[in-house]
């Protein structure tokens, strides 16, 4: 299993279009320092959770405001595109049937592809968090941060908040990813998986937005994505938090049961 | 340790029986009650047309597409349950190679190596290094997969088969894309994994390809297996046929049926018939004795490609 996974982890990447992908994520903090430290930091941003008119006061935000800038669209479309190459990607080039004749028992091929989509979410996470935190002190400096309850935290702790604050991302992302492996053992196209995945996050961003659908917000996955600004008040909110992280496990557990059972008798026949 | 069992413990004797093993795609049955007999220690050549449903057999031996109806077994397991006990000892090649196109030749068996719980990754290097050896592909294991021919793309497939000892080899259509040589060195390598007594599976359009290799022969047609049998088996249902060339056919006719030579019909030189129990020269010397012309004698034996052609039908058209 651990070796399987190891290269599984390699394969991805490998990939030229996953590391032009991780270049894409860690250039939106770098953009938003340099553009913020070029045009004077104008902060008429009014307040709100984005973090963005923190950002000239503290080098410490831009990592916080990159996730949010992040969140809507290329995190999602980071796990949208490597769900593809999962197993509708591997279906489309026959190297499924090979995996599977080896034999690797399809639960423990999903469990291994899984766990590499957990471990891409990480990954990709964190690379907008190090973007963040180098291209951030460098331009702005770290020093304590004013927290949304406007007392102050000191830099350490400000660390650990925005480490946790990546984590609760990386939950919300390794839900999604679990749609994308059910999307992805529905056909052999990738791009149709990466397409789908997107349609749906997008949906739930639009559905999230429309007052009239409210009793609905509360089981849309992104709802409580952007409660990891929570974390930066003092002392922290963690209701929304453990409510998101509740909802992403259980999108997790449903489309992960999904694509069990979608897979697990399924003709290969690419 | 796997590697360490002997060759060939296939359940009595068998490596692959099917029983009524059948496969309906909607409307159609692409294989329809099939009863299989790979004995251990065959080289079974699996012989049939372009959608013949030989593709479709291979899947579902190997576990990758279920069977609508009827049973099997592969190496003594039944199926489908015993698939994971069986499949690390069966080699297989499917429709043809597929592997990721940005990795080279070598990190591609890795790969495949990594997803094997069996093996042992202390050996691997080795396996692998051996497993190229074997296909000829030493040279080019470094080279990206997606700059490979089409003949190095196979063997870089039949190298992954033997990545572990196996004890059954399921090849469809190996030779597929590759020259004249190649094809000579497949036939080789299959025979001397024969000789390991390895059991090997080995599908193809031609009998002519795999005919001096196989030990046993099952042909495809549209879905249904139309003969199974041993090489010598087949051998001997075809008969041969004598050709006479003479001037005098009237009396040579009467000469022949005495001999015990059946079926007898005029040609555009001479006579042609089926001989029976009597030997060539006895039925030269009876024709000389009674004074009979005799200006070529020969008994032809047809080829076992023409009476595979005869199994399969002429036709050009796959069905539908
Ligand atoms: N996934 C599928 N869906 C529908 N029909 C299929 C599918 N796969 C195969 N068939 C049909 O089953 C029949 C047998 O196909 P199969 O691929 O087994 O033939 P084959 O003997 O391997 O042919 P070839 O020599 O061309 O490789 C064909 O008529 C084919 O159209
Ligand atoms: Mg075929």
């Amino acid at each position: 299993m651990a070796s399987l996974l190891r290269s599984e982890i390699g394969l991805m990447m490998s990939r030229r279009r996953n590391q032009m992908g991780l270049l894409v994520l860690a250039g939106v903090p770098v953009l938003l320092a340099v553009a913020t430290k070029l045009s004077g930091g104008g902060g008429e941003h009014g307040g709100g959770a984005d973090f963005i008119s923190q950002v000239t006061q503290n080098g410490l935000f831009v990592p916080l405001a990159s996730l949010t800038l992040e969140l809507t669209l290329f995190l999602p479309m980071a796990l949208a595109m490597v769900s593809g190459d999962a197993i509708a990607g591997e279906a489309h080039q026959g190297t499924l049937r090979y995996l599977l004749t080896v034999p690797v028992s399809r639960v423990r091929l999903l469990a291994v592809k899984y766990l590499a989509l957990v471990f891409g979410a990480f990954v990709a996470v964190t690379v907008v968090l190090a973007a963040g935190l180098i291209a951030g002190t460098l331009l702005f400096g770290a020093r304590p941060m004013i927290t949304l309850s406007g007392t102050t935290i000191g830099v350490g702790a400000g660390l650990w908040r925005l480490a946790i604050a990546g984590l609760y991302v990386v939950a919300g992302l390794c839900a999604l990813a679990a749609i994308g492996l059910f999307v992805s053992t529905l056909t052999e196209q990738p791009i149709a998986v990466t397409v789908a995945v997107m349609v749906v996050t997008s949906a739930m961003w639009i559905a999230d937005q429309i007052p009239q659908l409210s009793f609905l917000h509360g089981w849309l996955l992104v709802d409580r994505w952007p409660a990891f600004a929570d974390l930066i008040r003092q002392p922290p909110v963690w209701d929304s938090i453990v409510q998101g992280l509740l909802v992403d496990g259980a999108y997790a557990v449903v489309f992960l049961l999904l694509a069990w059972a979608r897979f697990a008798g399924k003709d290969i026949t690419s | 340790m796997a590697a360490a069992d002997p060759p060939a413990q296939a359940g009595d004797g068998f490596a692959v029986r099917t029983e009524g093993l059948g496969k309906r795609y909607g409307a159609q049955d692409a294989v329809h009650d099939l009863d299989l007999v790979v004995p251990a220690g065959a080289v079974y050549g699996f012989l049939g047309p372009n959608g013949s449903g030989k593709t479709t057999t291979i899947r579902m031996l190997l576990g990758l597409i279920s069977p609508t109806t009827g049973r099997h077994e592969l190496l003594g397991h039944p199926m489908p349950d015993g698939l994971l006990a069986a499949l690390p000892r069966v080699g297989s090649l499917v429709e043809g190679p597929a592997f990721h196109p940005h990795l080279s030749g070598r990190a591609n068996l890795t790969r495949l190596d990594a997803a094997d719980q069996h093996a042992d990754p202390a050996t691997r290097h080795t396996r692998i290094g051996e497993a190229l050896e074997r296909v000829g592909l030493t040279a080019a294991a470094g080279k990206r997969f997606r700059a490979y021919s089409l003949g190095m793309k196979q063997r870089l497939a039949i190298a992954a088969a033997l990545l572990a000892p196996r004890d059954l080899l399921v090849l469809d259509e190996p030779t597929n894309g590759l020259d004249p040589q190649g094809t000579r060195e497949i036939r080789h390598l299959v025979g001397a994994l024969a000789q390991e007594g390895v059991t090997v599976l080995i599908s193809s359009h031609l009998l002519s390809e795999v005919e001096q290799v196989c030990t046993h022969v099952g042909v495809m047609r549209a879905g249904t297996l139309v003969a199974q049998d041993s090489i010598e088996g087949l051998r001997a249902r075809q008969r041969a046929e004598l050709v006479l060339t003479t001037p005098d056919p009237d009396r040579a006719r009467v000469v022949l049926q005495r001999a015990g030579v059946r079926e007898l019909a005029a040609s555009a030189d001479g006579l042609t018939g089926t001989p029976g129990e009597q030997p060539a020269e006895r039925i030269v010397e009876a024709l000389v004795a009674d004074g009979v012309r005799v200006r070529g004698i020969e008994l032809r034996t047809p080829k076992l490609e023409e009476l595979y052609v005869q199994l399969t039908g002429e036709g050009f058209d796959v069905r539908g």
